[in-house]
C-alpha cells in the first residue's frame, strides 16, 4: 500500500471538496466520520474513494451528533479523526464540539457554509461564523481558520490537524458552498517536501499497561460537582488559550498604512474585496485591505493597530454582521467608524464593494 | 475488626465508597461488571464510557480508562473509539433515558451496523439524576414527577422493550440479554458473555439490567426489592434473547 498519497508537488484543477479530501489524506488523517449534507458531501465521496488505497477508514453515521461524537471517540483512541458538515449539521455538531472543548480534544471539522437560518439554501453563505466560533454552551475555546481560495483550503486543512494536535483545542476549517463546489487550480503537495512536520497523534485512552497497576487510569469527564472545580479547570484553559492566541492568529493585509478606509472581510468575500481595493487604489482612492484568516482567535493586535490608523472600516460579509460583531469587540475603544456591506447568504462581487466605497467617499 | 466485602480487582479502591444513593442498583451492576472484567482479564484494554445521568457518578469508579460523555451519546463515542482502535474493548454504560430516549437513534443504528461494542443499559424505569421524571421504560400507572397521576399508556405509550427491539434489528453475531440486580450471578454471566462476544469480534452486544432507584421510587428496602423482583419482570422479561450460534427461540436462562 503506498503511504505517500502525493510525491513532491503537483499542479491540479479540482473542486474544494476534493481539495479537502486530499489535504486530510496528506495530513495523516486516519479516519473520517461523516453524515451527508450539501455542500460538503463530496468530501466524503472523495475520501471514501481515496481512503482504502492508503489504509484509512470511514464511517457513515446516523446523524451529525453521532459524526461529531464518533470523531471524539476516534481522537480519544489516538487517531487523527475528522468530520465535515454544514448548516443545520453544524448546529448538531456543536454538542460534540462543546465536549471536545470541555476535554481539550483535537477534533478537526471542516465546515462548508450554506445559507441559513435552518435549512435555507444548500448553496452559500458566511452565516456560520457565530456558530463555528462561539457555538455550543461554553466559551468558544476553539480555533477557526477561514479560507479564501482552494490553495488555502489545502494548506489550512493540513494546518488544522497540526494546530489541533499541538494545542489541543477543537479546530475548524471554515469554507463555504462556493469553495466546496467550484473548481480552481492549486498546488497540492506532500507536507514533508515543504518542510512541514506533521504533529504526531497520541492516545488519550487505552495507553499501554494495566490501569491502576502500571499506571493511573485515565479518567476524563465533562461533569463537575461544584462551581469552583469547574472554574479552576476553565481558568487553566483560558490561560492556555490566551497564551497560544498570538501564535495561532493569522491575517492578511495590504495598503493599510496610509488608508483612510480599510475594507475588512474574510473567506471568499475577501477575493472580491482584494480586487476592489486594487481597483480603487489605481483610481487614487486611499483604501486598504484587511482579512482575518483566523476568526477565532482573532488577530486582535493587528486589528487594533489597523483600527487606530484608519478612519473607517468597511466590513463586507455574506452575513448580517457576524464577523462585524467580533471585530467591534476586538477594536473596542479604537476611534474607527464601522461601516458595512452585508448581503446575508448572497455572494458579493468586486463591483459591489467598489460602488459601496464610492458611495461612502461621496 | 470488620470484614470488608471483597471488591472486584478492577475497582478503584480510593474512590470507594461510591457516590450512588444507598440501595441504588447502579453499584450492583458495576460490581457485576467489575467481576466480569476481572474474570476476563481485560482491565488493560477495556474502555468504560458512561453517560450523563446517575451513570456519570461512575466516571472514576474503575481502574480502567474511562470517558464520561454527553447525555445519550456514549454509544457513538465508544463506537468511534472502537472503530479507531479495534484492540480496545469498548463498554458504553447508560440509563434508560440515555439509551431509549435521547440516544435511541444511536442505539438503533449502532445495533443495525452490528458495531463491535458492548452496551449496558440500566433500566430503573425513570430519570434518576434529574429527579424522577417519566422515562420510556416507566410502567403503566407508575407515578413519576411528570406523570404525577401515573403513566397513562394511551397518552404516553407503553414501556420500551429495549432488548427485544435490539434483538429484532440485529443480525447473527449479536448478543442480547436482560438481566436484573436481583440475580447478580446471572447478570455477571450475561455481562461476561456480552464482553466475550465483542472480544470474539462477533458483533453488537447489549445487556439491559433491571435496577433500583429507591430515592425516586420513594420506596423502603422491602418495597424496592418487591418492585425490582416482582413488578419489573411483569413487563420486562429477564433472560437471554439472542445468542450467537443459537437458533431463534432457543436462547434463555
Ligand atoms: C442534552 C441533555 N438533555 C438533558 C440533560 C439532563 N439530564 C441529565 S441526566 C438525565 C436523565 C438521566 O436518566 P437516565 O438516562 O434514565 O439515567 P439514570 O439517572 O436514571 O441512571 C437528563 C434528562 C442533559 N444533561 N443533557
Ligand atoms: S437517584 Fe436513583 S439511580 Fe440515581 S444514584 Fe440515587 S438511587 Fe441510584
Amino acid at each position: 500500500m503506498p503511504d505517500k498519497p502525493i510525491e513532491g508537488e503537483k499542479r491540479v484543477f479540482m473542486t474544494g471538496n476534493e481539495v479537502v479530501a486530499w489535504a486530510a489524506l496528506v495530513a495523516g488523517a486516519e479516519i473520517m466520520y461523516g453524515y451527508p449534507i450539501t455542500p460538503q458531501n463530496e468530501i466524503m465521496h472523495y475520501w471514501t474513494r481515496l481512503a482504502p488505497k492508503y489504509g484509512r477508514e470511514f464511517l457513515q453515521t446516523e446523524d451529525e451528533l453521532s459524526a461529531g461524537f464518533t470523531t471524539v471517540g476516534g481522537v480519544l483512541a489516538g487517531r487523527k479523526a475528522f468530520t465535515a458538515t454544514a448548516g443545520p449539521g453544524n448546529t448538531l455538531m456543536q454538542e460534540p464540539m462543546s465536549m471536545a472543548e470541555a476535554m481539550r480534544l483535537p477534533t478537526v471539522v471542516v465546515i462548508q457554509q450554506r445559507g441559513g437560518p435552518s435549512t435555507a439554501t444548500v448553496i452559500y453563505s458566511q452565516q456560520e461564523v457565530t456558530m463555528t466560533t462561539l457555538g455550543g454552551n461554553g466559551e468558544g475555546l476553539r480555533i477557526v481558520y477561514s479560507t479564501a481560495t482552494h490553495q488555502e483550503l489545502f494548506d489550512y486543512t493540513i494546518k488544522a490537524f497540526n494546530t489541533a494536535w499541538k494545542y489541543r483545542f477543537p479546530t475548524f476549517v471554515l469554507g463555504d458552498g462556493y469553495q466546496a463546489k467550484m473548481r480552481e487550480s492549486l498546488t497540492i503537495y506532500d507536507p514533508a517536501s515543504r518542510g512541514i512536520e506533521l504533529v504526531e497523534a497520541e492516545p488519550f485512552l487505552g495507553k499501554p499497561g494495566v490501569p491502576g497497576v502500571d499506571r493511573p487510569p485515565t479518567q476524563l469527564r465533562n461533569t463537575y460537582n461544584v462551581e469552583e472545580e469547574l472554574y479552576e479547570v476553565l481558568e487553566g484553559y483560558f490561560k492556555d488559550y490566551e497564551k497560544i492566541a498570538p501564535e495561532v492568529a493569522e491575517y492578511e493585509a495590504f495598503d493599510v498604512e496610509d488608508a483612510d478606509l480599510v475594507v475588512v472581510s474574510h473567506g471568499v468575500v475577501s477575493r472580491a474585496c482584494k480586487a476592489a481595493v486594487k481597483e480603487l487604489r489605481e483610481e487614487g482612492i486611499k483604501v486598504g485591505y484587511f482579512r482575518p484568516i483566523t476568526l477565532r482567535p482573532l488577530p486582535v493586535d493587528a486589528i487594533r493597530e489597523t483600527a487606530s490608523k484608519a478612519r473607517q472600516f468597511l466590513v463586507v460579509e455574506s452575513a448580517n454582521g457576524q464577523m462585524a460583531r467580533l471585530l467591534k469587540e476586538a477594536a473596542f475603544g479604537c476611534p474607527v467608524e464601522m461601516l458595512s456591506l452585508f448581503k446575508p447568504g448572497v455572494g458579493i462581487t468586486a463591483e459591489d464593494v467598489v460602488s459601496r466605497v464610492k458611495e461612502i467617499a461621496g | 475488626m470488620s470484614v470488608q466485602p471483597a471488591m472486584p480487582k478492577s475497582w478503584r479502591v480510593d474512590t470507594k465508597p461510591h457516590k450512588f444513593c444507598p440501595g441504588c442498583g447502579h453499584g450492583l451492576v458495576l460490581k457485576a461488571l467489575g467481576q466480569a472484567i476481572d474474570e476476563l482479564g481485560i482491565q488493560d484494554r477495556a474502555v468504560f464510557g458512561c453517560d450523563i445521568g446517575c451513570s456519570l457518578l461512575a466516571w472514576d469508579f474503575f481502574n480502567v480508562d474511562t470517558i464520561q460523555t454527553h447525555h445519550g451519546r456514549t454509544t457513538p463515542v465508544i463506537t468511534g473509539l472502537k472503530r479507531a482502535n479495534p484492540n480496545l474493548i469498548g463498554i458504553a454504560y447508560m440509563g434508560d433515558g440515555g439509551g431509549y430516549a435521547i440516544g435511541s437513534q444511536h442505539l438503533v443504528n449502532a445495533a443495525s451496523r452490528n458495531e463491535r461494542i458492548t452496551v449496558i443499559l440500566v433500566n430503573n424505569t425513570q430519570y434518576g439524576m434529574t429527579g424522577g421524571q417519566m422515562a420510556p421504560t416507566t410502567l403503566p400507572g407508575q407515578k413519576t414527577e411528570t406523570t404525577p397521576y401515573g403513566r397513562d399508556p394511551e397518552k404516553t405509550g407503553y414501556p420500551t422493550q429495549g432488548p427485544e427491539m435490539v434483538a429484532a434489528i440485529t443480525r447473527e453475531g449479536a448478543y442480547v440479554a436482560r438481566g436484573t440486580v436481583a440475580n447478580l450471578r446471572q447478570l455477571k454471566n450475561y455481562l461476561k458473555k456480552a464482553l466475550e462476544n465483542q472480544m470474539a469480534g462477533n458483533g453488537f452486544s447489549f445487556v439491559e439490567v433491571l435496577s433500583t432507584c429507591p430515592t425516586n421510587w420513594r420506596t423502603n428496602a422491602e418495597e424496592t426489592w418487591k418492585m425490582v423482583e416482582q413488578e419489573l419482570p411483569r413487563y420486562f422479561k429477564v433472560g437471554e434473547i439472542k445468542v450467537p450460534g443459537q437458533k431463534e427461540g432457543e436462547a434463555n436462562g
